[in-house]
């Protein structure tokens, strides 16, 4: 106990209405789904925060049929710069309920209301604004003059970042003059459906966006349903490689966004604070449930113990618990699945010989929750180095020289990002010139921006989204 | 190795040796340059970052009473204008004995802090309260004079009846990279101060990189400052949130690396209490809650003392008052 005691924080919830009961998003109404609805929980709590419809292949035909008749009859023929100010219309939407966006997400997800406050809602919205400026400008993306939308696009969205991973996808295909069928993951369908609230009220034309929420099933029926041109999905790597398979000798378009195993390299001679600052970030962000997370710490072998203890001082001060607390830095694993991934990888770590050092205290006793965790004496063959966790758990390596940094960096079938700490420039550059992965950060980590292209080597998927290149995914020559 | 940690974290074994382990540090200049530029970068961007999430802490309720409370007395009441005269200074006491006069339970801030000549008034209208009489010296604020006047300047303000001296470093000796001539002024300083606890304002608004900030605060410490102070409040910038978070992390590692606990002080610029909550939760956070204490940490202000009592009027009565609710000086 410290002297000074943070009383609590609470964001109010009573901006948000909650629905016992929502249904899909096809051609611009609500309608109900053909499957059993799921439920979806606030995994803090535990709380039932509705029910939600579950879409079978007929909903799903339902929405591409809509989505072919959008595009071919309103949206693509559509005057880009008009395609534009829905996007920009929307853009503002999104900021005018950021409030309402914010508490959902944080309710649905369980991650801390400061970072769905903070990043989460301005992203998404920084997305369509960015993309709306692209509508009336796409001669200029490097594709040649006039380049063409491919048509109707089917996307599948991971829990981690509900909302910013819709944007993500939504905003560049309907910039381009694409429209889609967005399926949103299993456990955290509502702010897709408010954001389809968004599109209402934007008087987007029906048919354009289509939200169909469900489980594996129904994200198979939309990546597999025979009149979708592009596919966009963002997940794990084993599902990326089913529907990569799905999509083979089709004429389907293809982006995976999948996993990864970070490697945050920290040099001798790094900025110490600030190195700590981006190990926390780069971990804990999101409770561990980013993609890009600097899941392996890599640390000179001359500086790993003031770091390790840096670290965990640091750590020690990391606020886990009530996701609406604005002081909370820690909020609620997203499921119990993903707790059982997690509890199972990290037993693993420990049977495998690794130290596993977590900070004192308590954790609420309802919902699903995990310490901040860290692994010291792991070595590039443990498990823990290997498997994507996606939870908030280090695995902390070590490293002599440059050279031996980047051969432990690059020794993973990932390589979405990787983070370097040094006060050195020219290292950085040298350095970030031989990792093989998407996005390299130089002191710092876990930065996005919709000008910023993002995607990964190997397992880590194909294909970029943001900036131009995302742009590119989905446009074709013309 | 430059970069020391808390021995009482978890993993490291080693304990806390005493400022004698740093002797041969300050041996020479080339070993005291060796040393500072051995210190680990701050990177600018990261640290402002940090201190911008610090600010988004939420303080609410009773950890607001608490933090008010804690600010106030914190605080070096402060008057350092040439037209300062004797019945200022009193003035000044009187409502650093009761800051506020309609509220008993209010507590008393920590000094007064005035020139050198009035520390006798100030000493004398404070008697027997338990509040420091602080007075600058090294003929601040720019510091540009000859030692042997530096030193003359503390005397005369110790003899005044000061028992805590702000002293103002040499930043033109600093920025020239002559590290050594800072230190031993700040040791001849303390020397003169005698048992007066020594305040070094490192006028951080002049040295302008973070890298300088840590360097120097390093160099004050291990020339025996007990507290490292941002700013004179005549330069602009004066204290900000990095800079102090800079100073936070530097006390904190001197105290693992010797055992010896040194304060801080942000001076200029923090004029409301939503600033001043801020700084005590990056004491709380980055140096740790030892030093959520007038006697390690403090507040050189004179507007902050008002905003501070309109705060607490308005948690304790539920509504705001004004400017009229709060005396002047």
């Amino acid at each position: 106990m410290s002297v000074f005691e943070y009383a609590p924080a609470p964001e109010s919830r009573s901006i948000v209405t909650l629905r016992p009961h929502y249904g899909l998003f096809v051609d611009g109404e609500f309608t109900d789904g053909g499957g059993e609805p799921l439920k979806t929980v606030n995994p803090a709590t535990e709380e039932v925060l509705g029910e939600v419809a579950v879409g079978t292949d007929a909903d799903v035909d339902r929405a591409v049929r809509a989505a072919r008749k959008a595009f071919t009859r309103v949206w693509g023929p559509m005057r880009p710069a008009d395609r534009g100010k829905y996007l920009f219309r929307i853009a503002r939407l999104l900021q005018e309920r950021a409030r309402e966006f914010a508490v959902l997400e944080t309710l649905d997800n369980g991650k801390p209301i400061t970072e769905s406050r903070d990043v989460d809602v301005p992203l998404a919205a920084a997305h369509f604004f960015y993309h709306a400026g692209w509508a009336d400008k796409l001669d200029h993306v490097g594709l040649g003059a006039a380049p063409r939308p491919h048509g109707v696009a089917g996307q599948v969205i991971p829990w981690n970042f509900p909302l910013l991973m819709l944007a993500w996808k939504v905003a560049p295909a309907l910039a381009a003059g694409n429209t889609v069928v967005l399926k949103p993951a299993e456990t955290t369908p509502l702010t897709a459906l408010l954001f389809a609230e968004v599109c209402q009220q934007a008087d987007l034309p029906p048919g354009v966006v289509n939200i169909v929420t469900g489980a594996g099933d129904t994200g198979r029926a939309v990546v597999e349903h025979a009149d979708v041109d592009k596919v966009a999905f963002t997940g794990s790597t084993e599902v990326g490689k089913q529907i990569a398979r799905a999509v083979a000798g089709t004429q389907k378009v293809l982006t995976l966004e999948l996993g990864g195993k970070a490697a945050n390299i920290v040099f001798d001679d790094a900025p110490v604070d600030e190195a700590v600052e981006g190990i926390v970030r780069g971990i804990f962000f999101n409770q561990g449930h980013v993609c890009c997370a600097g899941s392996r710490l890599l640390v000179q072998e001359s500086v790993h113990d003031e770091v390790v203890a840096a670290l965990k001082r640091r750590i020690g001060t990391l606020r886990v618990g009530d996701p609406l607390d604005k002081n909370t830095d820690v909020g609620a694993i997203n499921s119990p699945e993903q707790l059982a991934r997690i509890r199972e990888l990290v037993g693993i770590g420990e049977a495998e010989g690794a130290q596993l050092w977590q900070p004192e205290g308590q954790l609420p006793d309802r919902g699903t929750w995990f310490k901040p965790t860290v692994f010291t004496d792991v070595t590039p063959a443990h498990r823990i180095a290997r498997d994507e966790v996606f939870g908030p758990v280090l695995s902390v390596l070590t490293f002599r020289t440059p050279d031996e940094a980047v051969a432990k960096a690059n020794n993973t079938t990932y390589g979405l990002s990787a983070g370097i700490w040094s006060e050195k420039g020219s290292r950085i550059l040298s350095v970030a010139n031989q990792l093989r992965a998407g996005v390299v950060w130089a002191n710092t980590f876990n930065q996005f921006d919709p000008t910023s292209p993002f995607g990964g080597y190997k397992q880590s998927g194909y294909g970029r989204e943001g900036g131009r290149l995302g742009l590119r995914a989905y446009l074709k020559e013309s | 190795m430059t970069h020391a940690l808390d021995p009482t974290a978890p993993g490291r074994g080693t304990p806390a040796v005493g400022l004698d382990a740093y002797a041969d540090v300050t041996r020479s200049d080339a070993a005291l340059r060796a040393f500072l530029h051995g210190l680990p970068g701050v990177d600018q961007v990261g640290a402002e970052a940090r201190a911008a999430q610090l600010g988004t802490r939420s303080i609410k309720t009773t950890a607001k009473a608490w933090a008010i409370d804690a600010a106030i007395s914190m605080v070096d009441l402060t008057t350092l204008e040439g037209a300062d005269t004797p019945g200022r200074v009193r003035s000044l006491a009187a409502k650093a004995r009761r800051p506020d006069p309609t509220d008993a339970s209010c507590p008393q801030v920590a000094a007064v802090c005035v020139y050198g000549d009035l520390a006798g008034v100030a000493r004398d209208a404070l008697v027997g309260t338990g509040i420091h009489t602080a007075a600058v010296a090294t003929a601040f604020p720019s510091g540009r004079a000859s030692r042997a006047v530096k030193i003359a300047d503390v005397r005369d303000a110790v003899g005044n009846g000061a028992d805590e001296i702000d002293m103002v470093i040499d930043r033109g000796a600093f920025l020239a990279g002559r590290y050594l001539d800072v230190f031993e002024e700040i040791v001849a300083v303390k020397e003169a101060c005698g048992s007066a606890h020594l305040k070094v304002i490192l006028e951080t608004g002049e040295l302008r990189t973070y890298d300088a900030v840590r360097r120097a605060s390093w160099l004050a410490m291990l020339a025996g400052g007990d507290v490292i102070k941002t700013s004179t409040g005549k330069v602009s910038p004066a204290a900000t949130l990095p800079v102090c978070l800079v100073m936070l992390e530097a006390v904190r590692d001197f105290r693992a690396a010797t055992g010896v606990q040194i304060g801080v002080k942000p001076a200029g610029g923090i004029r409301t209490t939503k600033d001043a909550v801020k700084h005590l939760v990056m004491i709380n956070e980055v140096a740790g809650p030892d030093w959520l204490d007038p006697d390690f940490f403090r507040f050189g202000a004179s507007s902050l003392l008002d905003d501070l009592l309109l705060q607490r009027q308005k948690l304790r009565t539920g509504h705001y008052s004004g400017p009229d609710h709060v005396s002047v000086v």
